[in-house]
């Protein structure tokens, strides 16, 4: 399905500030897996959600999508396989438009987009009921603005959105991040509902490990631009916060360690 | 003083299809677009040597000038999407370029179109109208006719992702819009209404002039920010689209209108640029104020009060 090979990226190449993200990252996704991602802040998650989006171009590597290369894709047509969510609740929605052109704009996405209006009457109703779904009371505010609306209500529609045109894939990155906790928890079980329901392949960038290991079918953890542990199935439902941690310090203290070596 | 006024609503509706294209790129693509200074010039300019040195069908010339302008656009939005230029610099170095290219196209600095047939003199003499009248006639249909276009491609699908492009880029792109395509759209169709503005400017006045242009940008933003306030005090406070677009135009014979009184007051006309920057100054400054004002008030030294 999706197949990084050996990308890498570094940000600020051949200045003193280099910053190596990505160092030769390889991560296979079969069709339907749900995985979490976690790591410390630099570890290249965000990187590498970016990667796939084509936000930045690739140093080296090859990003292949379906058994297709789309390494050197823009970002726009990339666009039309995949289905995104940022952190910034604000990033995902247009503040000036009603919710239901919002809606429109995303249904719309991966088509070539004509002289044709551009929202009909029969994808309004279409629109009614996939808010209804959310459980949020959307579904009679079609024409509100959606600036109006909480970051919670907001990161729901970015979500609605994403998926409204089923994506190949499902890219999240710390989608409930900037949510208070009862918000990110009813986001989680709508993000739950909608990957469920379709069975999407999604790669969910978490910072909480609770989440990291209750959701998904597989866990990747990342340090220093590479996957650093990789577990599926029924590993990954036996695993506990405290195996995490260790694996964290174990990636922590090899760092350590390398940098001993150099000063010595 | 009636005469005045006239003519001042007259010019103020000219005026007012520039100001639309202004809207496009400043409220809807939140662009400060400068081209639009030498875009209106060069509108006028291409119409008026098509009419005296060639002869041209005056409402060819129109549609001439109005091209022009949306090449101009074009290339304003090649300089900033392609080359990533900000898009204030690329405006800006379009106009500059613009000025000596204007002076290329006339071969002089002003060119009057005195004995030649204009629209608005073929109509006149058609119905037997004074001009002054003809040209708010024509001046409203052509506005008309542009609110109802723009209203149009603005719920297109393209027309939407335009809006998108303005409002959110990260969104857009992750949507698939190719916002550099938008974004040379918006500018494109902004600067061709300049151009026809300026054409018919330059019809309406009788000459073409290598200044006609300057500060051009800033009636359009005096205009814009008129309309607002004026749809804000509206009791149904206006704020679909179309009232917007209309708005625009409202704003900017009223702008006119202040221009007129101001000299009939015995302003001198040099003095009404500075009079301009400081209508838009005062707009932009007041809501930024008065938020701060806000804030401070609703400050409690020892917190609830």
């Amino acid at each position: 399905m999706l197949t990084l090979t050996n990308v890498r990226k570094a940000f600020n190449r051949g200045t003193v500030n280099e910053k190596v993200a990505l160092d030769g990252l390889n991560l296979h996704l079969d069709k339907g897996d749900f995985v979490t991602v976690i790591g410390g802040n630099g570890a290249g998650k965000s990187t590498m959600l970016n990667m796939i989006a084509g936000v930045y171009p690739l140093d080296s590597g090859t990003v292949t999508l379906d058994g297709k290369d789309i390494s050197r894709l823009s970002e726009h047509a990339r666009a039309a396989h995949l289905g995104r969510v940022f952190q910034d609740p604000m990033r995902g929605t247009a503040a000036d438009m009603q919710i239901d052109e919002n809606l429109a704009l995303a249904r719309r996405r991966g088509q070539r987009r004509t002289l044709r209006w551009g929202i009909t009457r029969a994808e309004r109703e279409e629109y009614r009921e996939a808010l209804s779904t959310l459980g949020l009371g959307l579904e009679s505010r079609l024409s509100d603005k959606v600036g109006l609306l909480s970051g919670g209500q907001r990161q729901a529609i970015t979500l609605l959105m994403a998926t409204l045109k089923e994506p190949d894939l499902l890219l999240l990155d710390e989608h409930t991040a900037a949510l208070d906790p009862k918000t990110a928890a009813k986001v989680l079980q709508i993000t739950q509902q909608i990957v469920d329901e379709s069975g999407l392949t999604t790669i969910m960038v978490t910072h909480n490990m609770h989440d990291a290991i209750r959701l998904g079918n597989r866990l990747v953890m990342m340090a220093d631009g590479r996957v650093i542990y990789d577990v599926r199935g029924e590993e990954k439902a036996r695993l506990h916060r405290a195996d995490l941690m260790a694996k964290f310090e174990e990636a922590a203290g090899e760092e350590f360690a390398n940098d001993r070596m150099l000063l010595g | 003083m009636l005469l005045a006024m006239q003519g001042a609503v007259s010019q103020g509706i000219l005026w007012g299809v520039m100001v639309l294209g202004v809207f496009i790129t400043y409220k809807l693509l939140d662009i400060a677009d400068l081209t639009c200074d030498g875009s209106l010039a060069l509108g006028g300019c291409v119409c008026a040597i098509l009419v005296v040195q060639y002869g041209c069908n005056p409402w060819l010339a129109i549609g001439a000038g109005a091209l022009a302008g949306v090449v101009a656009g074009a290339v304003t939005g090649l300089l900033h999407t392609l080359f990533s230029i900000p898009a204030i610099l690329a405006g800006i170095l379009t106009q500059i370029s613009l000025w000596s290219i204007n002076l290329r196209i006339m071969g002089k600095s002003n060119v009057p179109l005195l004995k030649h047939e204009t629209v608005f003199s073929a109509i006149s003499a058609a119905t037997g109208l004074p001009q002054t009248t003809i040209t708010i006639v024509v001046g409203t249909a052509f506005a008309v006719a542009i609110v109802a276009g723009l209203y149009w491609f603005f719920g297109t699908e393209i027309g939407s992702a335009l809006r998108a492009t303005g409002n959110n880029e990260d969104m857009s792109r992750a949507l698939g819009i190719n916002t550099s395509f938008t974004k040379m759209v918006a500018l494109m169709v902004s600067n061709g209404l300049v151009g026809l503005s300026g054409a018919l400017i330059c019809q309406s006045q009788k000459y073409a002039d290598i200044g006609m242009g300057t500060g051009a940008i800033i009636i359009g933003l005096a205009a814009i920010v008129i309309g607002e306030v004026l749809g804000r005090l509206t009791p149904g406070k206006l704020r679909s689209f179309s009232s917007r677009l209309i708005a625009a135009v409202v704003g900017s014979i009223v702008y006119f209108l202040i221009r007129a009184i101001v000299l009939q007051l015995g302003m001198d006309a040099n003095d009404m640029k500075l009079l301009s920057a400081c209508i838009v100054a005062v707009a932009l400054a007041v809501p930024v104020v008065w938020e701060r004002y806000q804030l401070r008030r609703s400050y409690a030294r020892g917190g609830e009060a």
